[in-house]
């Protein structure tokens, strides 16, 4: 009994942000007054969405790098391939696996640099992952801003601006919805997409059979202890590279997952939000800076984008300003990610004072 | 041989490009129709307008509390404070004053929490401080539109309630210290002497502090925790302190920069300065746990200059666009390479 007892209570404290969440969003539906059926077509359209760029995040997690701000460099090698495919005119699934498989080896090579850089800048991952993305973001948009139509050609002439070079600030996908369409089936008028579903079903199974395989065992080891695993003969700095390039790989593959639901590239600002919107919803799932699971991003994508639809209606019916709805959202994800940061490096320091007062006793304790 | 590898080695190479990068712009600009005069003016009123902010870097890197991306919580404070002095309606210099006044009194505050904050979690401050002013952009965001101004010049005008994105300060205290003794050099320089007391008397303030007893002391908590604990100082406080400090100097640097510009800019607005204001400091040569005033008086020339002279000269030598993108390059490659670089 005591045990079970246990139990429950580390299931609350464990799941204290999904229950806040499920909370919050049960005042806001009926004050959003949006009925079921349409709550629910959202959620499953947002849930094929973005989930596969969620799960991009679980994998540097393990290795204990902290949430890997830097999968924005992958979402923008996703949109390059997507270019590139529009502008070649290849149209339904073939055109999206071909842009997959043109952005492949790019986020390959973004992976690798970020890891690289990661390696050097150990103890601050994570502010160093969000700096490199907004410094590739600059040569991302030196690259489509100037160099294509004018060094790299591009024939269709609707992806560039009317300068004669450089693409276009809003992209139409021919290649819009085309895994959505695969084994679309209603259900009581809720249409869901098997196909996309397949395919964050697919990457949910590699994950977890990732975590069984040697090298996911070596990045659980460097998660744990860089030190210990190095003892161990585990090359630190290599897995954790590793882990950075399979994030950024996923990463890409989410964000085409993404685009080619919504149907339009938003090419200089789109990437930028990927990321903190991911973490957000991660965290919102119940999950940490050091532990992540696949429940905690399917539930965190779930409970935050029911939050993300309802606020701003909620906000509006409540106080008439559309605005503060918005602003009330954008403070909630945010504010997730500042809660979760801080109560991870909270409890780490308490940790550490603790082995630093066990430290003390046992000195005691030999004289 | 040596002593020239030496100054390349104490200068650092990003700087070294960057200096060689601006002199040229400055040479070859007249030669496309840019006057070398305006060019400096910019430059100079650039550098009087961004160096507090600037400056505010200083405490909190040489605490260790790192880079403060958490600047937002300053500049509101700021935000509040200029906005409460167009509610009093003050105009010229008691207006400016009652700015800085509030303004003070609010970042001392903010600054007392957020020091408090970054206490709890070091070693992550530099994100942490990141996310923090983020959300508190946009819980200010919806306090600008609940809190109930009444200036008509600074609510928005159909509505009555909620601030405007911009709002002007022509009426109140526009250029009140850019024009104090202003020295007019030729027609399109125009020497603002009041900016650079104003930024003078804070290096001094910032000066003073670090010779001082408290300052000395953290100075030691920055440099290294364990000792100055050893040595019996309180780690917990002085990093408060330099937060609050940082803080101060924020809200005071954005009550400068308004006046300069003409405009309180509320809203998001604070979200662009974070990162420019970092990267000048590194630019100038700081790392992650030690800056300078001379950092930051090289860096904010720098990075200003580049500002200013990227998008005239090279859109009129080659015209294109490209200075938003050199920004963003320049910006973050900058603080990116300050972060991997091996502190301590």
């Amino acid at each position: 009994m005591q045990i079970k007892n246990n139990s429950i209570e580390k299931f609350l404290i464990n799941s204290a942000v999904p229950i806040l969440f499920i909370l919050i969003s049960s005042i806001a539906i009926p004050l959003s007054k949006f009925s079921g059926i349409y709550l629910v077509r959202e959620i499953v359209t947002r849930l094929t969405r973005d989930t596969f760029l969620v799960l991009s995040l679980l994998i540097p997690v393990m290795a204990g790098m902290g949430i890997n701000f830097g999968m924005v460099l992958g979402a923008m090698a996703g949109q390059i391939g997507l270019i590139f495919v529009t502008d070649w005119g290849v149209k339904g699934v073939l055109g999206l696996v071909i842009a997959m498989i043109i952005s492949t080896p790019i986020s390959i090579l973004l992976g690798y640099f970020s890891g690289a850089v990661l390696n050097r800048s150990k103890g601050r991952e994570m502010i160093t992952a969000m700096m490199l993305a907004l410094f590739i973001s600059g040569i991302y948009q030196f690259f489509l801003l100037y160099l294509c139509g004018s060094i790299i050609p591009i024939k269709n002439y609707k992806l560039l601006l009317s300068r004669g070079y450089g693409i276009r600030n809003a992209i139409n996908l021919d290649t819009a919805g085309a895994f959505d369409r695969l084994l679309r089936i209603k259900i009581r008028g809720v249409s869901v997409s098997f196909g996309t579903i397949l395919i964050i079903v697919a990457i949910c199974i590699f994950t977890t059979w990732f975590r069984k395989t040697k090298l996911g065992q070596n990045m659980r080891a460097v998660g744990q202890d860089m030190v210990v695993a190095d003892s161990a003969g585990i090359k630190v700095d290599k897995t954790r590279i590793q882990a950075i390039i399979i994030s950024t790989v996923l990463a890409c593959y989410g964000q085409i997952i993404y685009l080619q639901n919504i149907g339009t590239i938003n090419t200089y600002n789109g990437a930028d939000q990927a990321a903190l919107f991911a973490a957000a919803a991660l965290l919102v799932g119940g999950a940490t800076v050091s532990r992540a699971t696949i429940t905690n991003a399917v539930v965190g994508t779930a409970l935050f984008h029911l939050m993300f639809i309802v606020m701003p209606m909620a906000g509006k019916n409540l106080t008439g300003s559309a605005m503060l709805g918005e602003y009330f959202r954008m403070f909630i994800s945010y504010g997730i990610v500042t809660i979760a940061l801080v109560l991870h490096s909270w409890k780490r320091q308490k940790d550490r004072e603790m082995a630093r007062v066990q430290f003390r006793v046992n000195v005691k304790a030999l004289k | 041989m040596n002593k020239i590898n030496q100054f390349i080695k104490n200068f650092g190479w990003p700087r070294i490009i960057i200096s060689i990068f601006l002199i040229s712009l400055f040479i070859i600009g007249p030669f496309f129709g840019i006057p070398t005069d305006m060019s400096l003016n910019d430059v100079f009123v650039r550098f009087g307008m961004n160096s507090i902010l600037v400056l505010s870097m200083v405490p909190m890197i040489q605490s260790g509390c790192g880079l403060n991306f958490g600047i937002p919580v300053g500049l509101v404070a700021g935000l509040i404070g200029a906005v409460m002095s167009l509610e009093f309606k003050l105009t010229g210099s008691a207006g400016i004053f009652t700015a800085f006044l509030i303004a003070i009194i609010i970042a001392a505050v903010f600054g007392y929490f957020y020091g408090k904050l970054l206490n709890r979690v070091k070693g992550d401050e530099m994100i942490i401080a990141t996310y923090v002013g983020f959300s508190f952009i946009f819980f200010m965001n919806m306090m600008w539109i609940v809190l109930p101004f009444k200036n008509p010049s600074s609510v928005q005008g159909f509505k009555g309630t909620g601030l405007r994105v911009t709002i002007s300060v022509q009426e109140y205290w526009y250029h009140v210290i850019s024009d104090f003794l202003k020295i007019k050099i030729t027609e399109h320089f125009i020497f603002p002497t009041g900016m650079f007391i104003f930024f003078a008397l804070m290096s001094l303030i910032v000066w003073a502090f670090f010779r001082t007893k408290t300052g000395t002391a953290v100075t030691a908590v920055g440099s290294n925790a364990e000792y100055a604990r050893a040595a019996g100082i309180d780690v917990d406080k002085m990093r408060i302190i330099s937060v609050i400090f940082s803080t101060i100097l924020a809200a005071i640097g954005i009550i400068v920069y308004q006046q300069s510009f003409g405009f309180i800019q509320t809203f998001n607005a604070p979200l662009s300065f974070v990162f420019p204001s970092v990267a000048a400091v590194l630019l100038g040569g700081a790392s992650v746990n030690k800056a300078s005033i001379g950092n930051v008086i090289i860096g904010t020339i720098l990075f200003q200059g580049i500002l200013t002279m990227t998008p005239s000269v090279i859109n009129s030598a080659i015209s294109i666009d490209v200075s938003e993108v050199i920004r963003i390059i320049v910006s973050n490659g900058m603080i990116v390479y300050a972060l991997t670089r091996k502190g301590r």
